[in-house]
């Protein structure tokens, strides 16, 4: 089957576009001092958080959005194409809302601050910051995959394993989770990217210090100010994370 | 093939650039366009100033573009079209005078620091010595950044070795951290504590104690418009200029 020849006109534009800023990224990349660069204190202490935190916030978006995505593409509810588009909202809300939703949430002064502070939990300025943002902002695009995942697995299987007797659980986890699990690597594997590149909310709701809530991003960002090279050279750490992170998530697909 | 791809990218970007408005100072029905890039803590009085110039004479136009001042520089490095820089402090202004893309710069203004706290002051802070509390949200700029600069420098002349809870990357996120009470202190401009009105207090740091930090202008050397950018330098020396400045808070230049 053929493609129309002068579509690859505009997909060619289309592939230059996205492709061209990573090649002015690596053109502009100061090579002489690329690694001492990416060495410095405080780029591993950047990087280390921004792995540490994207991977605690991954695990969290596992355990909440599985359920989320069970719940959405296998039960039906009034309201329930409400509910999932709201669930998903923080897919196309700009992340400095996120920040600020989450600061009059979880901040001193919002709805559950005061409960926080009574258990002697301060949210505000610490790492457990960062994770939330990160979770808030990478959840929907596990739910999506998952969701997605899930509807095109259809409930045969599990039919007829209910039919054999499996009680639900049994089932879940036995019939359901095992055919989906590709679509869950990816999910979760583009869920710990979002995390890893999470910036808006980080700097509106967690603040910005070295090892404690400065992620990669907000290095990146701070270091324009004083030093364009090392902001290149920290940029291009970060596109090479991304490229190995897409490399496993398309893994993941093709295995579907 | 690749000919033809090519020129599509080409038209796809002056497609694009022309979205964006024809900018520039070409005058069509006799109109004269500057543009004018200064730091972001200038945001009212240069409007104000601006709107004054406009409203003399119908044939002037001035674009403002604000953001932080080593952001404006580095715009200008790559080529932004400038008419005119304000700077927040000298340092941003002299990589701009080394790299040859300004005129002779004029400090035009001054601005000191402040101590801002959420409306009732619950951490009860009355001086600097204050902020060296044990468990105090302090939040600070951060060192690279000009705010960061003079807050590390009120810091040792009072001999205090401060441990904020972020070092932030403006002085507006220092100020909206602090106006939402997640921040018990920070340390701003006085003029931002002006700006905000209600929304935070001012602790005042004795003038001996104070860092200072100067405000430079300067024309761009590659502007079209040289008579009207100097114009606006101009107006903003002049009385009227400072005393809109001196509204604001900003103290004259030293």
């Amino acid at each position: 089957m053929g493609v129309p020849r002068w579509l690859f006109v505009p997909a060619l534009l289309g592939a230059a576009f996205v492709l061209l800023p990573l090649v002015a990224i690596v053109a502009r990349t100061p090579w002489s001092r690329f690694l001492e660069l990416i060495t410095s204190e405080s780029s591993r202490e950047a990087l280390a958080l921004s792995l540490r935190t994207s991977a605690t916030s991954t695990l969290i978006c596992v355990l909440l959005g599985v359920p989320m995505a069970v719940v959405l593409a296998r039960t039906s509810f009034r309201g329930q194409g409400v509910l999932r588009s709201l669930v998903l909202l923080p897919l196309v809300l700009p992340p400095v809302v996120g920040g600020i939703a989450l600061l009059y949430t979880f901040g001193r002064r919002g709805l559950l601050g005061e409960t926080f502070e009574l258990l002697g939990l301060q949210v505000a300025f610490s790492t457990t910051a960062v994770v939330l943002a990160q979770t808030f902002v990478a959840m929907p695009f596990l739910v999506v995959s998952l969701e997605g995942a899930l509807r095109s697995a259809g409930r045969r299987y599990e039919a007829v394993a209910a039919s054999l007797g499996a009680r639900p659980t049994t089932v879940f986890r036995r019939v359901t989770l095992p055919l989906v699990l590709p679509g869950l690597a990816s999910g979760a594997v583009l869920a710990f990217a979002r995390s890893l590149g999470e910036f808006g909310a980080t700097i509106t709701f967690a603040g910005s210090l070295q090892g404690i809530t400065r992620t990669l991003p907000l290095e990146i960002y701070l270091r324009r100010e004083t030093d364009a090279e090392a902001a290149v050279a920290l940029s291009l750490v970060l596109v090479v994370v991304a490229v190995v992170v897409i490399g496993f998530a398309r893994q993941g697909r093709s295995a579907v | 093939m690749r000919r033809t791809g090519a020129l599509a990218l080409t038209t796809l970007v002056a497609l694009a650039a022309g979205a964006c408005g024809s900018g520039g100072g070409d005058g069509d029905g006799g109109t004269t366009t500057i543009t004018v890039f200064a730091a972001a803590s200038l945001t009212s009085s240069f409007e104000q100033i601006a709107s004054d110039l406009e409203a003399e004479d119908d044939g002037v136009d001035v674009q403002l573009n604000f953001a932080g001042s080593s952001d404006l520089v580095a715009q200008i490095q790559e080529g932004a079209p400038a008419d005119v820089l304000a700077s927040a402090d000298e340092a941003s202004m002299d990589k701009a005078t080394a790299d040859g893309l300004v005129g002779t710069p004029t400090v035009f203004a001054a601005n000191t620091l402040e101590i801002a706290v959420p409306p009732g002051n619950p951490a009860g802070i009355t001086s600097v010595e204050d902020l060296g509390q044990d468990g105090l949200n302090l939040v600070l700029c951060a060192p690279e950044v000009p705010c960061g600069a003079a807050a590390e420098a009120v810091a040792a002349s009072a001999g205090l070795d401060l441990s904020p809870v972020s070092e932030e990357q403006s002085v507006t996120d220092v100020l909206s951290k602090v106006a939402t009470g997640e921040a018990d202190a920070g340390l701003v401009y006085v003029t931002d504590v002006i700006a905000a009105g209600d929304d935070v207090e001012g602790v005042d740091i004795p003038a001996d104690a104070n860092a200072v930090n100067r405000y430079p202008i300067a024309t761009v050397a590659d502007s079209d418009e040289v008579a009207l950018a100097q114009e606006f330098v101009d107006r903003v020396l002049a009385r009227t200029g400072q005393d809109v400045l001196a509204g604001a808070g900003f103290a004259p230049a030293p």
